[in-house]
């Protein structure tokens, strides 16, 4: 068997998939902050040349996995399986994609922790050897996302300061059989948390207590500590998010200070007026895709469990007055694979 | 003189909005219906009016103003039709503001659209 399970919500895999490549597409804003260098490609308008925001968002999901498929030189007959989803309703971009690339395709959705939950799975699928080669995509564009979780841009509504900036961008990995860094060596699945928080305008409350029980249960389960890792990164908890997230994982006896942060947090910056940073499921897609994944290829950053958190609203219930639920998935990239690992010598 | 008061007046009420907006839970669509539903009540117990002496455009023009505007319209309808002036008043007094609204919001959405947000 090539996987271990630990505890109730953690696998372990003895020989762990390769991520063999990624690719990113970004929204001129996203252009314009801290990681603008880590991108491939910087669209200079966020509409790009299409007549709806939707249709653009279709466009970054879609160019980002022809992207990834140039840059990985696999094939489409190599690739067995598209795993993708995105923030709108039906998540019609990804299907949208999936058409277009005719790979066949399973559509996932978990809000902003769409890529690990992609991530999962296809690990899940690899180790099974059902598979050697798997996409995984995942896009989020601010204007649709506002449209369809908020108000229309036209209604012209001042934004909250607790707020995030849905990120505009698709992210996208080549998952394949293991042979070279980096690998996907742990998942740990997340359990739905609700702390009765109503507000869309303050998701980054609403998901602190997911990345937390899940950052919790994965420690719990594997028996590691927050010094193993050289950075814990959640996926889009934003400014507000994470001082809540960092305040109670340290009262609960994990430290994580001085090597914790968040994709939201990073990808812009605060000149930039997002008011509480980033969001959104390419959100945390981008960060890995481009600024991670080349951290891991230039060996600055070897160990890192990435963490991105999905606020499981829908804008229907949300409306009725229904509070907000919430998850987080884990998982745990290393270039040398040594943790639960016994030393060879 | 008068100018001030207005300029006053209307910069206050938009002061209480944002007040509203920053400090509450409340979103712009909230505001908009407490304003209107104000603006009926403060007419119906006479202080708008007050307001709207003194504070001229500066109270009339906010959304408040609509609200007197539907309340004094359905007073004075009522005054001269008995009780199903109810129905009738608020709509004809606010028909110029409604009307106007519709017709250069159209011209708007055909001349414009909509653009991302930076």
């Amino acid at each position: 068997m090539n996987h271990k399970k630990l505890g109730k919500q953690t696998i372990f895999f003895k020989q762990p998939p390769t991520i063999l490549e990624t690719a990113s597409i970004v929204g001129p804003k996203e252009g314009e902050g801290p990681l603008a260098s880590y991108f491939d490609k910087v669209e200079c308008d966020d509409t790009c040349g299409e007549k709806t925001f939707e249709k653009a968002e279709e466009y970054f999901s879609y160019q980002c996995v022809r992207l990834l498929m140039e840059k990985s030189k696999v094939k489409k007959d190599e690739v067995d399986y598209y795993i993708g989803g995105d923030l709108l309703n039906q998540i019609i971009s990804t299907n949208a994609t999936a058409k277009k690339i005719q790979i066949p395709f399973y559509g996932i959705y978990g809000a902003c922790s769409t890529f690990a939950e992609g991530m999962h799975l296809a690990c899940y699928i690899i180790a099974g050897e059902f598979a050697d080669h798997i996409i995984i995509s995942a896009s989020s564009h601010f204007s649709s996302a506002e449209r369809q979780y908020r108000s229309p841009l036209e209604s012209g509504v001042q934004r909250k300061m607790s707020a995030q900036w849905t990120v505009t961008g698709a992210g996208s990995i080549m998952l394949s059989k293991g042979y070279k860094a980096p690998y996907i060596t742990h998942v740990t699945t997340g359990i739905v948390q609700d702390y009765g928080i109503k507000d869309a305008n303050n998701m980054g409350t609403a998901m602190a207590p997911a990345a937390v029980e899940t950052i919790i249960a994965h420690f719990k389960d594997t028996g590691y500590k927050p010094t193993d890792y050289d950075l814990i990164i959640t996926g889009d908890l934003g400014t507000v998010g994470k001082s809540i997230a960092i305040d109670i994982l340290t009262q609960e006896g994990y430290d994580v200070r001085n090597r914790f942060t968040d994709c939201g947090v990073e990808i812009f910056d605060d000149t930039q007026d997002t008011h509480a940073r980033g969001s959104g499921a390419g959100c945390s897609a981008v960060v890995f895709s481009g600024y991670l994944y080349q951290k891991l290829q230039r060996n600055e950053i070897n160990t890192i469990l990435f963490i991105p958190t999905g606020a499981l609203l829908s804008p229907t219930t949300s409306l009725q007055g229904d509070s907000i639920p919430t998850i987080a998935h884990a998982v745990t990239i290393e270039n040398y694979p040594k943790l639960g690992r016994k030393e060879v010598h | 003189m008068d100018y001030i008061w207005v300029f006053v007046t209307g910069g206050i009420i938009c002061v209480i909005a944002q007040v509203i907006m920053d400090k509450t839970k409340l979103l712009p669509a909230h505001v908009l219906v407490l304003f209107v539903t104000s603006g009926v009540i403060l007419t119906a117990v006479g202080i708008y009016p007050k307001i709207v002496e003194f504070g001229k455009a500066g109270a009339t023009v906010p959304l408040i103003g609509f609200g007197y505007s539907l309340a004094k319209g359905v007073i004075e309808a009522v005054d001269a039709q008995g009780l199903m002036g109810a129905f009738s008043g608020g709509v004809t007094s606010t028909a110029t503001g409604i009307s106007a609204a519709v017709f250069f919001g159209y011209i708007a959405s055909v001349f414009s659209h909509s653009k991302s947000k930076k």
